[in-house]
């Protein structure tokens, strides 16, 4: 996850790559903490504050401030870390009360919530996190108590200020502990201010392939867990495909978006071809060490499973390439999604899928042997409804009113893809930000910080009632005339239902936003 | 079910009814019971004051496009009205007919349940529960009752279209009559069951009124679906307006998504399809019950029936002909087969069972024994009794008897013959091959045994084979030893037994069933069926059977025909099927309307949109009124399939969802393209593009 508000700026910082469009306060502000208890020398104002304090808890990781510049090493450690595994145990804890639901029969309980918040953080996400941990470390992401570092630069300065500058200093911290839970608990919210773009933070292409897989792969593993749980693997296998199903093809439409580069860029003779020289692509916005393609699998993995971290600025993706992303969070972040919350957002997308093709078949809805009725419809509805319904209306409000237009950084369907953005993410508790919108004001802090808090919460509760509906019922043995569930068939209409749902929820909206610009983008530049 | 034919679907007078109740349906109070059509009513309303400001103020829009999108939305909810009270008088004209017969009848009510007490002639609606009356040779029965003195032939046939007379008699599984039918001879005391308005048919005909109808659970959770949609395409429509109010302020062109469009769009995209045909597939199930001489007692029930996964089915009737049938004679040693055979004859010529008549066709069949006249003969039938558990002939000297093995085993014994070895293992290998065995005997000589066969019904197999791909288990219960009963079975194709049934073995085995998960459906009659009937999920109780057993159970053959069973189950299913099927439908439509009318609102501010206009409509006014005209002409193309119901094929159901999605969900992706483009191209021609 980035920090839209406070980007690198235009310093000859060589660690960075210089972003298109800044027009944000230089990098040189940087107050590195003395020490680890040192607090930093601005006090985060209390809208900053709550909006941090709900992402980190809701396992969101919106990030409308600049790590290095805005949070002591004490509070990343104690504060945000440790809040990172345990929103993560907490989606966990969610998801396995969810399957006792299925596979308990007439009982009334579906577990401790302790137990399980202590389990998966001790024997899942800790000895997972400190392993990757080792492994960044070595591949030189830095974990480190010592001050920031100034250094020399090599050729001098001049900021828009016209003042000369000599040095710069290289944030440091103990970044490579926090950023192992950040990948793997799906939060996603980096150590600095430029994210997984940091080189301290993702350093080359093997810390960028580690850190794929390490956000995808509880989210995934969470499947087999659901298999094993239920008696029955090629269940989980069913929801492993649906998830691929979607994730694949909508990666090679951002492969293919990013790169073929920018039409424009065509029209006047710039070669964006791949070939011996260059990656090639779009390259605006990315990081040269990665390149179109691991910038376009990081958008994919991190906005499928709701992760939001950044390696590259959406913002500067083409804008099919930017609504691959978009749609993947709006999409209800069930393509793996959060670990715990995606699977069990998905088992809800099942209940509805169910209900619909068990009528088909001429039963009345059943999931793994349990009634689907009107209590867990109820429930489910609300669930599905929720996300999308903040969405929309945070949207609203913000393209209606001058303190949410004022922040956009290219007024028109692009600032409105980057109103959209922020809401999707948020929304749906991904964290991912689109960069170019300033979030960091008191109107997107507040509003964004209560669309994290419902979209986590609201959704939670309506879960866990499911599972307590469920748990009470009994458990019908499979016949020949029920809906199978591990088909090719069942995965296509699981598939097919969360699309159209997103689809047909976001399709007016997507049509006002990327749509328009890349159809202006496609038409302009035909001959 | 000679005097019932089927009904056309769109008989006139029905139509006629219909087109009326649609209109009186426009009550906002029913309206409300349906939250899909309730908003496209709000919206229609909504359009009617958009449109009444559009004459008074200049909006930018033309006055007539707001009027015609008004008046297509009205009729959406009017053709949703429709279908409704289609479904309705489809199931009130059936119940009429079964109801018409009891009209205007007087009954003779009973000061005492004593057949000489003073009697009052009184009209038939005002009989009361427990009330007694008299009905004699020629009388209608008066109300649904018990009959708790005297015994009568009666003609069902207004009820069950079954011409032949049945008896009826106090105490006893026949102790039930039903009101409309008539007492052809002697007389019957009957206590009324049920108050008037609450008897079986009565119940019925509520169910089959929209008005009163009680949603059923499965109704309940798809309201709730379809409701959550509404809101959010509620909110992805309404949305629209400050999204599009965004684009035109930083564009500087353009004119924002009009209200009107809103609202049309939000009609289109809200699933009317199967909001507006809902009520009526519910309906038209219950119709089907009805014309399958089904009563149900609650919409519960037929769903319940969809999801049956046990039924239990009783033998005799349902899996075997009532009769036995001799097929062979099997002699003892040593002796001959044709003096088996003329012993058997003999002893069965007076025997008027069904049994006995085989016996004596199979021995004139196979060895040209021909009928004696026992009177000739001086022969003296000893007919069967309880106590000896045989019959026989005595005949000169000859004393033929023939029996259970056990009893003439004991009759020989008695008279110091010999029951050998070879002639148990006959009688026992008959027994495993699903026979029953009568041995036959002349003195104190065993001479063989008769093989009398149960007759399994012709195609029962492979109709449970069909139920096995349903999913459906299907047990046989009968009274047989378990011998037998396992024969039947393998011969049946059934995929349990329970054998030597007792009420209490069958409420057990429910109950067991139940235990596990399993849904069970189950016909009865007898009074000693009752705590079973309640007991399973989907209770059929046959017309003919007790009181008792009608109240108990959820549903009532009129034709008391055990088999029904199965029809019942697919009627369930075929309901359900109906209602998924249509909303997959439904959802699947909102595919083209998008691309119908996102292009059409918006392309004032971003012309690039034009390119989303894939069915090349002819302007955007042209575009959107085709949609909604699509969304509310698709409701009465759907009607015929939402009163006859989607076709149950038993294929089992991986393969009936992959046809159903096929078809409802393919087809409802791409009809509406083809649909909107004709209709646009319609409106252009006419110019009123």
């Amino acid at each position: 996850m980035s920090t839209p508000a406070v980007k690198p700026g235009s310093t000859s910082c060589s660690a960075f790559s210089k972003f298109g469009r800044g027009s944000c306060p230089s990098a040189a502000r940087i107050s590195a903490p003395d020490a680890i208890f040192a607090t930093v020398a601005a006090v985060p104002p209390d809208d900053l504050a709550l909006n941090t304090a709900i992402s980190f808890a809701t396992n969101t990781n919106w990030q409308a401030y600049s790590g290095e510049s805005t949070l002591s090493y004490l509070t990343q450690l104690l504060g945000l870390t440790v809040q990172n595994f345990v929103s993560a145990a907490t989606g966990m804890a969610v998801l396995v009360a969810l399957i006792r639901g299925f596979t308990r029969r007439s009982v009334e309980t579906i577990g401790n919530f302790w137990v399980d918040l202590s389990r998966s953080t001790l024997y899942i996400l800790l000895p997972l996190s400190f392993v990757l941990a080792v492994a960044l470390t070595s591949l030189g992401v830095v974990q480190s108590f010592s001050p920031a570092a100034e250094v020399t630069l090599l050729e001098p300065v001049v900021d828009a200020e016209g003042k000369t500058h000599t040095t710069q200093q290289i944030p440091l911290g103990p970044a490579a502990s926090q950023i192992a839970i950040k990948q793997l608990g799906t939060n996603g919210g980096g150590f600095f201010g430029a994210n997984s773009a940091h080189p301290l933070e993702n350093p080359n292409p093997l810390s960028n392939f580690l850190q794929v897989l390490a956000i995808l792969l509880i989210p995934a593993a969470l499947c087999f867990t659901f298999g094993d749980l239920v008696g029955d693997r090629k269940q989980g296998w069913a929801l492993l495909a649906t998830m691929l199903v979607i994730f694949i093809p909508l990666l090679a439409v951002g492969l293919w978006a990013e790169q073929s580069g920018n039409p424009k860029f065509s029209d006047v003779g710039v070669d964006q071809s791949a070939n011996v020289l260059q990656s090639g692509g779009n390259l605006e916005g990315k990081e040269t060490r990665f390149g179109a393609s691991s910038s376009v699998l990081w958008a994919t993995a991190t906005t499928a499973a709701s992760n939001g971290s950044v390696n590259a600025m959406h913002d500067s993706f083409t804008p099919i390439g930017g609504l691959v992303p978009l749609w993947l969070m709006q999409l209800g972040e069930v393509i793996f999604g959060g670990v715990g919350s995606g699977l069990y957002g998905l088992l809800v997308f099942a209940i509805l899928a169910v209900f619909i093709a068990g009528l088909m078949v001429g039963r009345t809805p059943e999931y793994l042997g349990k009634k689907i009725e009107a209590a867990e419809m109820k429930m489910a509805a609300l669930v599905i409804l929720i996300p999308p319904a903040i969405v929309l209306l945070g949207t609203a409000l913000a393209v209606s009113i001058d303190a949410g237009r004022g922040p956009v950084s290219n007024p028109g369907p692009h600032g409105f893809s980057q109103i959209l953005y922020a809401f999707s993410s948020a929304g749906n508790n991904n964290g991912s930000a689109f960069a170019g919108l300033g979030v960091n004001t008191p109107f997107y802090n507040l509003t964004l910080g209560f669309v994290m808090f419902i979209a986590r919460y609201a959704l939670i509760m309506p879960v866990l009632a499911i599972a307590g509906s469920l748990v009470r019922k009994k458990s019908t043995p499979a016949s020949a005339g029920m809906l199978p569930t591990d088909t090719p068939l069942f995965v296509g209409m699981l598939a097919g239902i969360v699309l159209l749902v997103g689809a047909l929820t976001f399709v007016p909206a997507l049509a006002l936003g990327p749509v328009v610009e890349q159809l202006r983008m496609t038409a302009q530049s035909a001959p | 079910m000679t005097t019932k034919q089927s009904r056309p679907l769109f008989d006139p007078p029905i139509v006629k009814r219909a087109v009326w109740e649609s209109l009186l349906k426009l009550n906002p109070r029913h309206q409300l019971r349906n939250p899909v059509m309730f908003t496209v009513y709000v919206g229609t309303l909504f359009t009617l004051v958009l449109f009444g400001r559009s004459l008074l103020v200049e909006t930018g829009e033309s006055p007539l496009f707001v009027l015609a999108i008004a008046f297509w939305l009205a009729f959406t909810v009017l053709f949703a009205n429709f279908a409704e009270a289609m479904a309705e008088g489809r199931g009130k004209a059936q119940a009429d007919t079964l109801r018409s017969a009891r009209r205007d009848v007087q009954a003779k009510r009973l000061k005492t349940p004593c057949r000489v007490a003073e009697s009052e002639v009184v009209a038939a609606s005002q009989l009361r529960k427990n009330d007694v009356v008299l009905v004699e040779a020629g009388d209608m029965i008066p109300a649904d009752g018990e009959v708790i003195e005297g015994i009568a032939s009666v003609n069902e046939s207004a009820i069950t279209g079954e011409s032949a007379p049945v008896i009826r008699e106090s105490g006893g599984d026949r102790s039930s009559v039903t009101g409309g039918t008539t007492v052809l001879s002697d007389w019957l005391l009957v206590r009324v069951s049920a108050n008037p308005g609450e008897t079986f048919l009565d119940r019925m005909i509520a169910l089959v009124e929209g008005a009163k109808r009680q949603k059923t659970p499965n109704e309940i959770a798809l309201d709730i679906l379809l409701a959550a949609m509404t809101i959010v395409f509620l909110l992805a429509c309404v949305t629209l307006v400050p999204y599009s109010g965004y684009g035109v302020d930083l564009a500087g062109q353009g004119t924002p998504i009009t209200l009107t469009v809103v609202v049309a769009l939000l009609v289109c995209l809200i699933p009317t399809t199967i909001g507006g045909l809902l009520s009526a597939i519910g309906i038209a199930g219950m119709d089907r019950m009805i014309q399958a001489n089904v009563i149900a007692t609650s919409g519960r029930a037929v769903e319940a029936a969809g999801d049956v996964d046990v039924l239990l089915l009783d033998k005799t009737g349902t899996i075997t002909l009532g009769n036995r049938q001799a097929v062979e004679f099997l002699p003892a040693d040593g002796i001959a087969v044709e003096r088996l055979a003329d012993a058997a004859q003999l002893s069965s010529l007076a025997d008027e069972t069904p049994e006995g008549r085989s016996i004596v066709v199979l021995a004139k069949e196979k060895y040209g024994l021909r009928g004696r006249d026992l009177v000739a003969l001086k022969a003296e039938f000893i007919p069967f009794t309880a106590q000896t558990r045989m019959s026989g002939v005595d005949v000169d000297n000859r004393r033929i008897r023939k029996g259970a093995a056990e009893a003439v085993e004991a009759y020989i014994h008695e008279r110091g013959g010999q029951f050998s070895r070879e002639l148990r293992d006959k009688v026992e290998s008959i027994s495993k091959r699903g026979g029953t065995p009568l041995v036959v005997c002349e003195g104190n000589l065993p001479l063989g045994v008769i093989y009398l066969k149960d007759i399994v019904k012709g195609g029962i197999s492979e109709r449970f084979g069909h139920l096995r791909k349903m999913g459906i288990k299907t047990v046989m219960i009968t009274g047989d030893n378990p011998l037998t009963a396992a024969a039947i079975a393998a011969e049946a194709g059934v995929d349990d037994f329970l054998a030597q049934a007792t009420p209490e073995a069958k409420l057990k085995l429910i109950r067991d069933y139940q235990a596990g998960g399993r849904l069970v459906a189950m016909t009865g009659d007898g009074t000693n069926d009752s705590p079973a009937l309640a007991q399973a999920d989907v209770a059929v109780a046959m017309n003919s059977g007790t009181q008792a057993a009608k109240e108990a159970g959820n549903m009532v053959d009129l034709d008391s025909n055990p088999t029904k069973l199965i029809e019942i189950v697919e009627i369930g299913k075929q309901l359900l099927m109906t209602r998924g099927s249509l909303t997959t439908f439904s959802i699947a439509n909102d595919v083209s309307k998008y691309f119908a009318i996102i292009p059409a609102a918006f392309v004032s501010t971003y012309p690039e949109l034009a390119r989303l206009n894939v069915m090349g409509l002819a302007t955007p006014s042209s575009a959107i009124l085709s949609a909604v005209i699509f969304n509310a002409l698709v409701i009465v193309f759907l009607i015929p399939l939402a009163l006859r119901g989607v076709k149950y094929r038993s294929v089992g159901a991986a393969t009936l969802l992959r046809d159903n999605l096929l078809i409802y969900g393919l087809g409802g992706l791409l009809v509406p393209f083809v649909g909107i483009k004709i209709i646009d191209m319609i409106l252009v021609s006419l110019r009123l593009a």
